[in-house]
C-alpha cells in the first residue's frame, strides 16, 4: 500500500513536471511569436542604446580611458534593460492574466518570461556592444571572455529584473517605480559584472577572473530559484 | 511589571554599555588608538540591525504562509527600525572613518554594501506606500522585502570577502576577535548586542501600540 502510494505520488509529480515543462516551451515559443508579430519592444529598444551610444559619441568623442570606458559601457546597458523589462508584465492586459492564472503553472510563466528577457537582453548587449566600439573605440583584449561577461550580465539582468517587474506591476505600474526598485538590488549584480569585464578588457586570466564568472552563475542561480518561489504570491490580484 | 522585565534590562544593559564602554580598559593597538571604543557602538548598532532585519525577513515569509496582517505589521515596523539602526551605525561609522583612515567617506566595499542596504529598505517603504489596499500592500512587499535581502546577504557578506577592504576584518585586516585577547571587549560587546536589539523591540512596541490605536480611532 505505502510502495502504491509512493509511485502514485512520483508519477503525479512526473507528470506535474512534464506538465510545467511543456508550458514553460509554448510560452516561450509565445513570447517570441509575440515579438516577431509586433517588432515595437525590440525596435524601440535597439534605437534607445544606438542614439544613447551616439550621445555618448558626440560628448566624449573618444574613451581611452579603460574604466570608463567599462563603466560607460554597463550603465548604459543597465538603463536599457530596465526599460526593456520593464515592459514584459505591463503589457498584458487583466484579462490575459486572468487567463493565464486560470491555465498555467505560476512557475512555467516567470520562467518563460526570465529566459525570453535573456534572449532580449543578450540581443540589446550585442547591439550595445557593435555601436559602442564603433563609435567610441574597443580595446577588449579578451573578447571570448567579454562576451562570456556580455552573457552572463544579460542573464544577470534579465533575470533580477523580471521578477521586480512584476512587483512593480502589480503595485501601480508606473515605471519610475520600477526604477526605484531596481536599482538598489542591481547594485551587487554590476558591481561583479563590471569587474569581471574590466578584467577582460584588461586581459587578466580565468584563474583571477574565473570567480567572478562562478559568483555571477551563482547569483542568476539563486534569483530563478528565489524567482519561481516568490512569483505565485504576487500574480493573483 | 513581570511582562516589562526585559525594558529594564535594556536600559541597564545600555547605561553599562555606555559607562563601561567610555571609561573601562581596552587593549592598546597602533592607529585605532582610543578609536577601538567604537566597537561597542558602531559594530553593536549593525549587529542589532542585522537581527531586526532578519527578524523583518522571518515576519515576511511568515505572513506569505499564513496572510495574517498582524506578521505583516511587526515586518515593517521591524525593518523601519532596522533602518534606524542603521543610519547610526553609518553615523558612527562615519565619525570612526574620519579619524581613522581620514575621511567621513572612502570607496570600499563594505561601506557601499551599507549605503546599497540603506537604499533597498528606503525602495521598501516607498513601494508600501503606493499601494492602499491592506492584503495586497502586505504580500507584494514581503515578496520585493525576501527577495532584496537575498540579493543584500550577497552584497554584505559575500561581495567583501572577494575582494580588498580597508574595513577590519576583511581583506586581511584583523578583526575584533583578534584584539580581544583577554576578553575585555567581549564584556561589554556582547551585552551591548542584546541591549540595542531589545531597545528596537521596545520602540517597534511602541510603534505598533500606536498603529492599533490610530486604526481603532479610524474604525470608530
Amino acid at each position: 500500500m505505502n510502495y502504491l502510494q509512493h509511485v502514485a505520488v512520483r508519477s503525479l509529480s512526473n507528470k506535474h513536471t512534464i506538465i510545467m515543462m511543456f508550458q514553460l516551451l509554448n510560452l516561450v515559443i509565445k513570447e517570441f511569436r509575440l515579438e516577431w508579430r509586433q517588432r515595437s519592444v525590440v525596435t524601440g529598444i535597439l534605437i534607445y542604446v544606438v542614439s544613447t551610444v551616439f550621445i555618448c559619441f558626440l560628448t566624449f568623442h573618444q574613451v581611452i580611458d579603460i574604466p570608463t570606458w567599462n563603466a560607460l559601457f554597463w550603465i548604459i546597458m543597465v538603463f536599457a534593460a530596465v526599460n526593456a523589462v520593464a515592459r514584459s508584465f505591463m503589457q498584458e492586459s487583466r484579462g490575459v492574466q486572468l487567463y493565464y492564472y486560470t491555465l498555467l503553472n505560476p512557475g512555467a510563466v516567470i520562467i518563460s518570461k526570465i529566459i525570453y528577457n535573456t534572449f532580449l537582453l543578450m540581443a540589446v548587449a550585442i547591439v550595445n556592444f557593435v555601436f559602442y566600439s564603433l563609435f567610441l573605440g574597443n580595446q577588449v583584449s579578451d573578447m571570448g571572455m567579454f562576451l562570456l561577461g556580455l552573457l552572463l550580465g544579460s542573464a544577470g539582468l534579465a533575470s533580477t529584473l523580471t521578477l521586480v517587474s512584476a512587483v512593480a506591476s502589480r503595485a501601480n505600474g508606473s515605471p519610475s517605480l520600477m526604477a526605484i526598485l531596481s536599482f538598489p538590488i542591481l547594485i551587487p549584480l554590476l558591481m561583479t559584472i563590471m569587474r569581471f569585464s574590466k578584467n577582460a578588457i584588461d586581459g587578466i586570466g580565468w584563474a583571477i577572473n574565473g570567480n567572478y564568472a562562478l559568483s555571477l552563475v551563482a547569483l542568476f542561480g539563486m534569483v530563478v530559484t528565489l524567482s519561481y518561489l516568490l512569483f505565485p504570491y504576487l500574480w493573483r490580484d | 511589571m513581570e511582562k516589562h522585565w526585559w525594558k529594564i534590562l535594556s536600559a541597564i544593559l545600555l547605561f553599562y554599555t555606555v559607562i563601561a564602554g567610555f571609561l573601562g580598559d581596552v587593549p592598546t593597538m597602533a592607529i585605532l588608538n582610543e578609536s577601538i571604543r567604537n566597537l561597542y557602538f558602531h559594530v553593536t548598532m549593525w549587529f542589532a540591525m542585522m537581527i531586526l532585519m532578519i527578524v523583518s525577513l522571518v515576519y515576511s515569509i511568515k505572513y506569505l504562509g499564513s496572510f495574517e496582517l498582524k506578521s505583516d505589521v511587526i515586518a515593517e515596523e521591524s525593518a523601519r527600525v532596522a533602518m534606524l539602526f542603521g543610519v547610526l551605525g553609518l553615523l558612527t561609522g562615519m565619525v570612526w572613518a574620519k579619524y581613522t583612515w581620514g575621511a567621513w567617506w572612502v570607496n570600499d566595499v563594505q561601506l557601499n554594501g551599507a549605503a546599497g542596504t540603506m537604499l533597498v529598505y528606503t525602495a521598501y517603504f516607498l513601494l508600501r506606500n503606493s499601494m492602499d489596499d491592506e492584503q495586497k500592500k502586505a504580500r507584494i512587499s514581503a515578496v520585493y522585502s525576501i527577495f532584496a535581502f537575498a540579493m543584500m546577504i550577497v552584497f554584505i557578506i559575500i561581495l567583501p570577502r572577494m575582494t580588498d577592504s580597508l574595513h577590519p576584518g576583511k581583506g586581511g585586516n584583523p578583526g575584533f576577535s583578534s584584539y580581544d585577547l583577554d576578553h575585555r571587549l567581549r564584556l561589554v560587546f556582547y551585552p551591548a548586542v542584546i541591549g540595542w536589539t531589545l531597545l528596537g523591540v521596545w520602540i517597534m512596541s511602541l510603534r505598533i501600540r500606536l498603529r492599533n490605536i490610530h486604526k481603532n480611532i479610524e474604525s470608530n
